[in-house]
Order: C-alpha cells, then structure tokens, then sequence
C-alpha cells in the first residue's frame, strides 16, 4: 500500500471512531479543512507511528509543519524514504 | 475589606481609553463601561456580594468582571459549558450569594437569592456604582472530571507579573476565565490597545484573520493551539512582534518552528499555574529553564522537592476556597506545584505532571477517573492508564485492559469499550488506544503500579 493509501485509510478510520465526517481528501485540502481537529490528528500521528514505526511530527527539521494533506503525505514519504 | 484598586479605577484613570475585547460576536469597548452596564438595573444589588459568573461569551465575562470587581465581595468565575451540578459544587462552596448569566442563553438551573443576566451592547447607568471591596477572584482549576478545587486570587496577586506596557495589541487563543487567558485579558487591560480572543467553535483560519485585521502585536496560546496556527497554513494573517506559549509543556520542536515561522517575534515560553501564579518566562529559545534560576528567582523562590517545583512569591493563589478544603502552602509559604522538573546540567527541565495527570492539550486528566470510568464497563475487569507522548497535543490518554472472562479480545470490543468511555468522559479523557492483557502489575500496597 502506498504511503498515501496508508495515510488516507487511518485518516478514515479516526474519523469513524470520533463520528468526524471527511470531504474528499485532495493533496491541497488544508488540514484545517479535514474535518479532523486537533485530538484526531494527535490520534491519527499516532497509529501512524504504530504502523510505520515514524514519528516525523516529533521532529521537523526545518520548523515548516505541513498544512496540507498533500504536505503531510510527504513528510511521511520522507520520513520513510 | 476595603481597597482603593480595582479595573473600573483603571479606566477612569485612563487605561484602556478607545480599547475594546473583541470576541467573534461581540464587543466591548472599554471607556463605555464609565457611563454604561452589561448587568442592567440590578447591578448596586450585587453590592457585597458573593457571585457566580457563568456567561458564554468572553467579551460578556469581560464586562461583568470589570464591574464586578470592587462592587462584589467575592466572584467565582465559571468557564463556559459548566453544566448544572459543577456550578451548583461552586455555588455552595463560594457561598455564593447570586448568579450572573448570559442574557442571550437560557439561564442555568442553579437557584441562588439573586440573579441577574449579562448583555452586550452597554445599557445606560442609571446611578452610580460603589466599588470598594477587595473583592475576590475565585478560578476553578482546569481539571475535566470531578469537582473543580476552587483557587482564591486578588486583583494584587493576579497583576504582580505584569508590568506596564501601554502600546501592546493583544490576542489570545485562551479563554479569559482560565488563569493563563485572564493573565492576557489584565495585560490588555492596564495597556491601551485592544484585546481580542478566539471564540468557541470557531475555525483557527477565521480566528487568526480576525486577530491579523485588528493589527495585533502580542499574542498568547498553549503549544496545543500554536501547533494548530503553523499547521492551519493561515499563520502568515499575523505578524506578531511577541508570542508566548503556557500551559503546556514547550518542547524544542515547537519552540524552533515557531523561531523559523515568526523570524521578527520575541517567542517566550511562561510558566504559571492557577495556584503557583506566574513563575517566569523564558525567552532563549530552548525548553526547560536555567537551574541558576532556583537559587536566585528574584521576587519569586523556588524550591525542588520530592522532584516537583515549589514555588513561593506575592503572585501565587490566597488558599484554597472550602471548609474541608487543604492548605494551598507548606508551612513555609510554598506552594506545591505537582510539575516534575529534571536537573540536567545547568538546566532544568519539566517532565510532566506527579500523580500521572496527564495533560492533553492543556486539559489534565486524571488516570484513576478514567479508570473508574472504563472498569465500569461491562466487558472491563480491570484498567491501567497511562500517557502516550503526542507531537500534537503533548499527550494521549491510553489504556491496558483486562477483560471479562468470555470476552473477545478483538477490534469490536475495543470499538464498544472506547465508544462507551466517551460517552463518559468526553473525548478529551478517553483513551485513544486500548491494549488487552492477561493482568495488571500491583505494588506491594495493592495499587495498580503506576509508569514512571
């Protein structure tokens, strides 16, 4: 699975487990913009680092933190690269 | 007692002359308050009196406060959404006399001799008022279940950090009737610019526009709400010549992306506590703060001990409100603040809260109310709670489970369980995770063994 599907489907399940509806997931929805707040993302981070082992949030190495869903993909994709 | 000082004294001295609070759906100018009331006729009713404040808007709370303070004996000040029985525990334990509530809300269950609602915009004073009471601040502390500790403050312990600044343009992302956010609201309040606050509900985008339009210079939030701003991609409607961050814990990853996004700001990282006061603020960019810091802390002493900070100085809290209420101080006047702190060289560094309460983006929750909560569920026998570090919100609250004999240990149960607990406690004090196991560690005393 790609890092992307990988990020999408946890980011459909939190939305299920907190009754959270999501629009389409496009590469520059803003994250603001989710549906997701800031409790389901800190979920989302970390069931990702379950599964990927990758806390890449924990330590941005330029201070840009990702506003998009298309930016926090790559962050990902870095992290694992 | 009687006192020459209070907010309405400020403004007829000047303060805050052509300011205003400004929330999303209301606002507040400052000098109206010198001919005008938010709290209709009843207002010199109030005289002496013990009251609970339990208003949904900000800039209403700002109103009421301002003409309370000086006018009432005592005012308890509620955050918004408290339901019935939280205010009625208040009610009781201030000896409250009346209720103040939102003219615009239906008014809470809560019967008290008096009541009298809360509107914006300022209605005419009809006669003038007598503020010269000593009055006292009541602030409940932030914990999310169970019966606050109510924490008695005075107009001189709750200003003792702040110094004048009259230029400052104000925003905060707190709410005014917790101590970090009524920090801010009396800064804005001794300056001359405006003060303006998020509103509940309301998206950080139109937020951060609103506080852009209103060209403000300092601004405050936990490191939960300042990770949201760089994450919100709407950072850039600001331009802040001062951020500070409280409530929280400041880790370097926040503390350096905030350095790389507001290169021009100041970027201060302040500790303070509903019961401790303000204790410092460090600006050098790193977390933690200088261990010289504890010998010499100026017009503040701290002390470590048992690993948790104790702090002393005039800003720290009068006691704790309640017969049965403990001693806010040791013997010696220090207040114990339950921070864990780290010596680590010649810096010291926070480690999180003793007891285990964990906070979740600035919310403390209590291990053992979660616990009770998810050993009330059917299919629990037993629970341990424990913090999981979040780059989000500083932390998660997560569980071990041990389960009912015959129950799968398997997604749908985990599902049901969780789903259960936040119907219980919100979704701030459920646990995002579960782990099952076979059993639970136990101290020699019969306790759960606690992490850490």
């Amino acid at each position: 699975m790609s890092m992307r599907d990988t990020i999408l489907n946890e980011m459909r399940t939190v939305a299920t487990l907190h009754g959270k509806r999501l629009p389409d997931l496009t590469d520059d929805l803003p994250l603001t913009e989710s549906g997701l707040d800031s409790l389901c993302f800190a979920l989302l981070v970390a069931r990702l680092e379950d599964n990927l082992d990758r806390d890449p949030l924990s330590e941005i190495p330029n201070g840009r933190f990702p506003s998009t869903i298309g930016e926090f993909v790559a962050l990902y994709e870095e992290a694992v690269a | 007692m009687r006192n020459a000082q209070n907010l309405l004294r400020w403004i007829e001295e000047g303060r805050g002359r052509g300011s205003v609070v400004a929330t999303r759906d209301c606002v507040l100018p400052l000098d109206g308050l010198e001919h005008g009331t938010s709290l209709g006729r009843d207002l010199n009713g109030l005289r002496g009196l013990s009251v609970v404040l339990s208003v949904q808007d900000i800039a209403k709370a700002a109103a009421a406060l301002i003409e309370l303070d000086g006018l009432a004996r005592r005012i308890v000040l509620c955050p918004p959404g408290w339901e019935p029985s939280r205010l009625e525990f208040a009610a009781v334990t201030a000896q409250a006399d009346a209720l103040i509530y939102d003219g615009d809300a239906e008014p809470p269950s809560v019967y008290l001799r008096h009541s009298a609602p809360c509107r914006l915009p300022l209605q005419p004073l009809e006669s003038p008022r007598v503020a010269d009471f000593d009055t006292e601040w009541v602030l409940p502390t932030s914990g999310t279940t169970g019966p606050p500790k109510l924490v008695v403050h005075t107009l001189g312990t709750l200003t003792g950090a702040i110094v004048d600044a009259p230029l400052q343009r104000w925003a905060t992302f707190y709410d005014i009737r917790r101590y970090g956010g009524l920090q801010i609201f009396l800064r804005a309040m001794l300056g001359h610019g405006p003060l303006v606050v998020g509103t509940e509900g309301e998206d950080i985008g139109s937020t951060l526009a609103r506080f852009g339009d209103a060209r403000i210079t300092h601004i405050s939030g936990t490191p939960t709400h300042w990770r949201k701003v760089l994450m919100s991609g709407e950072g850039h409607r600001i331009s802040p010549d001062y951020v500070r961050l409280s409530g929280e814990i400041a880790d370097q990853t926040i503390l350096s992306a905030l350095r790389a996004f507001f290169p021009r700001a100041r970027i201060e990282h302040a500790y303070a506590s509903t019961e401790a006061g303000v204790v410092f603020a460090v600006n050098d960019g790193k977390p933690g703060f200088p261990a010289r810091w504890i010998e010499d802390g100026g017009d503040v002493q701290m002390k470590i001990m048992d690993n948790t900070l104790r702090v002393r100085s005039n800003r720290c809290a009068r006691r704790f409100l309640g017969d049965e209420a403990p001693a806010l101080t040791d013997e010696e006047g220090f207040v114990d603040t339950g921070d864990i702190v780290e010596r680590r060289g010649d810096r010291c560094y926070f480690m999180g809260r003793r007891g285990g309460v964990i906070s979740v983006g600035g919310l403390k929750v209590h291990p053992e109310e979660v616990e009770a909560a998810l050993n009330s569920i059917e299919q629990v026998c037993a629970s341990r709670v424990f913090a999981r570090k979040s780059p989000v919100t500083g932390a998660l609250v997560c569980a071990e489970v041990v389960l009912r004999n015959g129950c799968a240990a398997d997604a749908d149960t985990e599902l049901k369980i969780l789903s259960a607990c936040r119907a219980r406690l919100g979704p701030h004090s459920s646990p995002v995770g579960l782990r099952f196991v076979a059993d639970l560690p136990i101290t020699a005393g019969g306790k759960i063994a606690r992490y850490g």
